[in-house]
């Protein structure tokens, strides 16, 4: 009774402490955050005042953020909502930043200096059409500058103090496009021009402060436009017609419309090619690319166009920039390879450049995809010029007297997929003095920490204990650890470029822009699929270096051809390239791997083929004796089928391709479309690693886990429910769950739940299934967790049978036999919605499972399993106490100790990433989205090792002083033994 | 579709209602239009943004208004105002995302039968709310409080249990040995003796010379 009692008494103890929180002072110390804001798409510079010179910049993921020009980094960011795209910004009055998004129909003022939104006006219009925003600097109505806004077929004129609509006025009808707003400097109109019916030029001019339409004239070019209207001046403009041969310059002189077409064999000799206007705003001339040059074309005052350059190789043109009086110039960037030339020109002398730079630039970063420029005033009151520059590879880079002062790897914001690696191990001969050095300033360093914790630091040196924690060595060292925590995250970006980044400290250890990744004539729209582990050299091998597979393919299409690219994970060079005819719709490591230790891989193509890599005679013959046995399952969300495959026996021998083979359907689950639809589907993960079937319950019984990789979680809805929270009744609304197995295609559990919908968010580990779905009665959302047992394996609890061998434990499960399973489930509410889900993993298993859950608020929250246990009851037993089991809540709680994120945000949060350590007790976590975080956890503890904050030198005091009292006491004894012997 | 004015104002503040009526004006402004959309306006309200405990301090401009789970995502103002637009009829769910606080989700009925009429309630508690104003249920801390440096917690950690117990035997046990009987002492040494249990001072190197 005592034992149980103390038992008791220590799972208590124990179980106050669910989640392993932080010390304030502990942050960084294993974790380390990332801020980044996508490709740029457009930037204003904000430089004219004294104080902070900044760029406010938008970008492709939705992020608003404003950057310090001397160093690059975020002064404020924000990401908005996904599908609430930026279309414009511009900065108003010098302290505004206005931003146009979600199609023209909302429009946000932020405090320049600190990014707090000022106002929002919400634009309602018609129908969808171009976005545009103008903020002119002169125009004032009522002291008040304004800001015109046309969106959704509507103009709008509005306040820049309050963001209040003034006027509108409607532009929709007849479907003209307006390309443009003008407002000429000084005068108190603006105006407005497009195209209608793809001939038609139409201008309107319109009084700014009454919003009255003063005049309306169109005017129809026989020859028709293409392509967008590019303006040359703020009364001209010049198109190219439909044939793409004729430029048209276009005169709008107080609403009278004059063509002049001109021919571009006319202007520009030696022409190859179809011309495209460039949309960079040049002041009084147009940039047409035809091929691979580009002719700069100068529209007169009376309209008439005049050649005035051709330039090779030009691959980015920036908008003018006015600088002084009458003044602009515009940069364009030609490469030269490794070399980019950076060159100012002004439209008013073009035999002389204001600038002419060239940079040295990393290869890896790929071509210029944009430039912008801004001017600043040398002491020497000259004009100096800096340059931010868009890389291919998503990098934003400031150039600045011809040196790169500083640049972002902004890549990183659009992760698609992330594989790790191990690093090298470390080779011997280490040096002694080394090693001493380090443990004088090893037990310095523990010194310092005793100190900390007896209270004696001062302010110095705390901050010195925290640079030491920090800065350690140790964590960022390039070799393979004991613990298995210094990895190498090797991760695919959207732009095609791989990046290795060291766990310790997040830094970026080499970086590769895929060649096959990129635009070609053969590759229209590369996109990377995918990342495997193609080999990983075991201990006898360990001179090679592990490589990764990096798989992609050509088109947004399904049957576009794929792109297979093999890269040394340590050197980050590609190794070899393919470009299969096949496209790739699914890729399955298998678990075998040849005699050079490269894992076997099918890549099964949009026709059901399987195509086997890599391409070697071994692969063939291991793969040729496991043919029976290699299944696989398609989920078609469209048609609402989940099909079974398997590979058949007979390739084709007669295509003269053999490492193609020939799949059958083995059976299809066909949900019924008018009643279900698929909308989640989860797996187990494939390198999941599971201690032990059995689960011992507090009264000494036991029950087996039914542990089948071969399981896949399906939940559908009914169609109604497949739109927003809300729109549906919750009468009408099921969420259905199955468990089917992938092999047979049996489905072993089904589960409805009445009045509820999607999204759903589910995680597979083990036996269990936990997804999150909302609740429609409840309004709230809701997580189910689902455990099957294996029910045949339930009678082998007798002893006696065990003894004598009549057990089945032995025996190999097989999907074919038909198993009797039972299944356990409990539901509970969770406050919050949820981004993605993930669950730890350890290198056994045997480590107690966290679910790490993204939220809403981009944090992750690591939620114990035990909190998801179908067990749990309202009044536990003593005994169910003993064994841990929680007393049932309607509720999932949250502690705040248990973000793992703790005080940080993953912005635009997608995917949360486990890997194992060597170390049982941790698992490693990499959260990605526009930022990253990794951090390790230990769901019970650090059990297995010492804590980080373990005070050494407390011990080593304990023990000097432990032997001094022994030394003490055996002279006090020997004492008072002789006084003893004297009596 | 007729012109209809259908737009909802459920942003009444008690606390600060002056302000409000100079507020109201331009939302009905914005609201008025010719589409089928509804506004719902509301108020974030956080008692003092100041955050004790957590490395960063929390700002307006860091608090994230989202609609059913990220459909729609708004920002606040300075006064602490949010609206989302365009809003269909129906149920729907507001989250705030403020690090340092923790807001239960509110339900939104939004009716398309009586316009202008607004229903909304705390999920987590069922509270019905008369005016759309957000209170944080709780502040949140991320981390744990280290406890400051105490003789206890010293002399609780496994060495100092160590030092603890060597110092009972260094100094309660002689003690002990005094305040028993001198007869019974020398007893039990004999009995010792005879047995062959050494000594402490037997057990060290160098008591066999003293012997």
């Amino acid at each position: 009774m005592a034992i149980r009692a103390f038992l008791l008494l220590l799972i208590l103890f124990s179980s106050s402490y669910y989640a392993v929180a932080l010390y304030e002072d502990q942050v960084g110390l294993m974790d380390w955050h990332q801020q980044y804001i996508g490709k740029v798409k457009n930037a204003v510079f904000q430089t004219q005042k004294a104080g902070r010179k900044r760029v406010v910049v938008s970008t492709e993921e939705n992020v608003i953020a404003s950057l310090d020009l001397r160093h690059g980094e975020i002064f404020w960011r924000h990401v908005l909502g996904d599908n609430d795209t930026i279309d414009a910004i511009d900065i108003s009055m010098g302290k505004y930043v206005i931003t146009l998004s979600s199609g023209g129909s909302i429009l946000r003022a932020w405090n320049l200096p600190d990014g707090q939104m000022v106002w929002e006006s919400f634009l309602r219009g018609l129908k969808p059409s171009r976005s545009l925003l103008l903020t002119p600097t002169n125009l004032k109505a009522d002291k008040d500058n304004v800001i015109l806004v046309y969106g959704n077929g509507y103009l709008h004129y509005l306040s820049s103090i309050d963001g209040d609509i003034l006027w509108k006025m409607d532009l929709s009808h007849k479907g003209v496009d307006i390309q443009h707003l003008i407002h000429p400097e000084g005068s108190e109109t603006i105006y407005a021009i497009g195209v209608s019916d793809l001939s038609q030029f139409e201008a309107y001019i319109i009084n700014a402060r009454s919003g009255e339409l003063l005049k309306h004239s169109s005017m129809s070019f026989p020859g028709g436009f293409s392509g967008d209207i590019s303006l040359v001046a703020s009364d001209k403009a010049v198109v190219l017609d439909s044939s793409g041969s004729i430029l048209v310059s276009i005169s709008f002189i107080e609403g009278e419309i004059k063509f002049q077409p001109v021919n571009i064999a006319n202007l520009v000799q030696h022409i190859s090619g179809s011309a495209v206007l460039l949309p960079s705003k040049l002041a009084g001339m147009v940039a047409v690319k035809i091929g691979k040059s580009l002719s700069f074309i100068k529209v007169t005052n009376e309209g008439r166009l005049e050649a005035v350059d051709t330039i090779p190789h030009v691959e980015a043109v920036s908008d003018s920039l006015p600088f002084s009086e009458g003044q602009s110039g515009f940069g364009l960037i030609q490469h030269d390879g490794t070399k980019i030339h950076l060159t100012l020109k002004t439209g008013n002398d073009w035999k002389s450049h204001l600038l002419k730079e060239s940079f040295k630039i990393d290869q890896h970063r790929g071509l210029v995809h944009k430039v912008f420029i801004n001017n600043y005033i040398r002491t020497d009151r000259t004009y100096g010029f800096r340059a931010l520059i868009v890389m291919e590879d998503h990098s934003l880079l400031l150039m600045q007297q011809s040196e790169i002062v500083w640049n972002r790897e902004d890549g990183l914001a659009s992760i698609i997929d992330v594989t790790t690696s191990e690093l090298p191990v470390e080779k011997d001969g280490v040096s002694v003095a080394k090693v001493e050095h380090s443990l004088f300033e090893w037990l310095k360093g523990h010194l310092l920490k005793l100190k900390g914790t007896l209270m004696l630091a001062t302010p110095d040196d705390i901050a010195v204990i925290q640079r030491l924690r920090l800065q350690s060595a140790e964590k960022s060292k390039m070799t393979r650890d004991h613990n298995g925590f210094r990895k190498l995250l090797i991760v695919l970006t959207r732009a095609g470029k791989l990046f290795a980044i060291h766990t310790g400290d997040g830094r970026i250890v080499w970086s590769l822009l895929l060649n096959a990744f990129r635009k070609s004539v053969t590759c229209e729209n590369p996109r990377g699929l995918k990342i495997h582990q193609w080999q990983v050299p075991h201990h006898h091998a360990l001179d090679d270096n592990p490589s990764v597979l990096v798989v992609g393919t050509c088109g947004l299409n399904s049957d576009a051809s794929g792109i297979l690219s093999f890269v040394d994970a340590y050197k980050g060079v590609e190794l070899n390239y393919i470009a299969p005819h096949h496209s790739i719709s699914q890729v399955i490591p298998l678990p075998f791997t040849d005699s050079i230790e490269q894992r076997l891989h099918l890549l099964i193509d949009a026709e059901g083929y399987g195509h086997l890599y890599p391409k070697n005679p071994e692969a063939i013959s291991i793969f040729q004796e496991e043919l029976g046995n290699i299944y696989w399952y398609s989920v078609e969300v469209n048609s609402n089928v989940l099909r079974g495959h398997v590979v058949k026996k007979n390739c084709v021998p007669e295509i003269g391709d053999d490492y193609r083979f020939e799949s059958s359907d083995l059976w299809s689950v066909v949900f019924p479309s008018d009643s279900e639809k698929i909308i989640a589907t989860s797996t187990r993960k494939l390198s999941e690693v599971v201690h032990t079937q059995a689960k011992v319950t507090s009264d000494q019984d036991v029950s087996y886990k039914y542990i089948s990789k071969n399981l896949l979680f399906v939940a559908t809805v009914t169609p109604k429910s497949t739109g927003e929270i809300g729109s549906v009744i919750p009468e009408d609304s099921w969420l259905f769950v199955y468990l089917v197995d992938t092999i047979t295609g049996r489905v072993l559990h089904r589960m409805s739940h009445h009045g509820s919908q999607g999204p759903v968010h589910a995680v597979f580990s083990e036996n269990w299934v936990v997804y999150h779905y909302f609740n429609l009665r409840a309004h709230r959302y809701e997580m189910s967790v689902i455990e099957i047992y294996d029910q045949s394996r339930a009678d082998n609890k007798d002893v006696l049978k065990l003894v004598l061998g009549k057990h089945n434990l032995t025996a190999a499960l097989s999907s074919y036999s038909r198993p009797e399973v039972i299944t356990k489930s409990q539901s509970y509410f969770f406050p919050h919605s949820v981004k993605t889900m993930a669950v730890t993993a350890t290198a056994k298993g045997i480590t107690s499972r966290q679910l790490l859950i993204g939220t809403i608020g981009d944090q992750v929250l690591a939620l114990d399993k035990r909190y998801l246990d179908p067990r749990r009851t309202v009044n536990p037993t003593q005994a169910e106490k003993e064994e841990g089991i929680i007393p049932l809540t309607d509720t999932l709680p949250i502690m705040p100790q248990a973000y793992v994120t703790h005080a940080l945000k993953v912005e635009g949060l997608r995917n949360i990433i486990t890997v194992p350590a060597k170390l049982e007790s941790t698992t490693l976590v990499f959260a990605h989205g526009v930022d990253l975080f990794f951090t390790r956890l230990a769901p019970s503890r650090t059990y297995d090792s010492l804590t980080e904050d373990f005070s050494y030198a407390l011990l080593l005091i304990t023990i000097v002083a432990l032997v001094i009292a022994i030394f003490v006491t055996w002279i006090w004894s020997e004492r008072k033994e002789l006084e003893e012997k004297w009596r | 579709m007729a012109v209809m004015h259908k737009s909802m104002t459920i942003l009444l503040s008690l606390i600060s209602l002056l302000s409000l009526c100079s507020l109201l004006p331009s939302s009905l402004a914005i609201a008025s239009g010719s589409s089928d959309g509804y506004t719902i306006n509301g108020r974030v309200k956080i008692p003092g943004f100041s955050l004790k405990g957590s490395g960063l301090a929390t700002k307006a401009s860091n608090v994230k208004v989202l609609l059913n789970g990220g459909q729609s995502v708004t920002f606040l103002r300075p006064d602490g105002y949010f609206s989302f637009h365009n809003v269909p009829a129906g149920t729907h769910l507001i989250e705030v995302s403020a690090i340092g606080y923790f807001f239960s989700p509110v339900r939104v009925d939004v009716s398309a039968r009586n316009p202008g009429k607004v229903q909304a309630a705390l999920t987590e508690n069922r509270r019905s709310l008369i005016e759309l104003v957000l209170e944080p249920l709780g502040d949140e801390q991320y981390y744990e409080i280290r406890e400051p440096f105490s003789v206890m917690s010293l002399v609780k950690s496994p060495m100092g249990l160590m030092v603890g117990f060597m110092v009972v035997v260094m100094f309660l046990m002689p003690k002990l040995v005094e305040n028993m009987d001198p007869e019974e002492i020398r007893k039990a040494q004999e009995e010792m003796r005879s047995q062959g249990v050494p000594s402490l001072s037997s057990l060290l190197p160098g008591a066999q010379r003293s012997n």
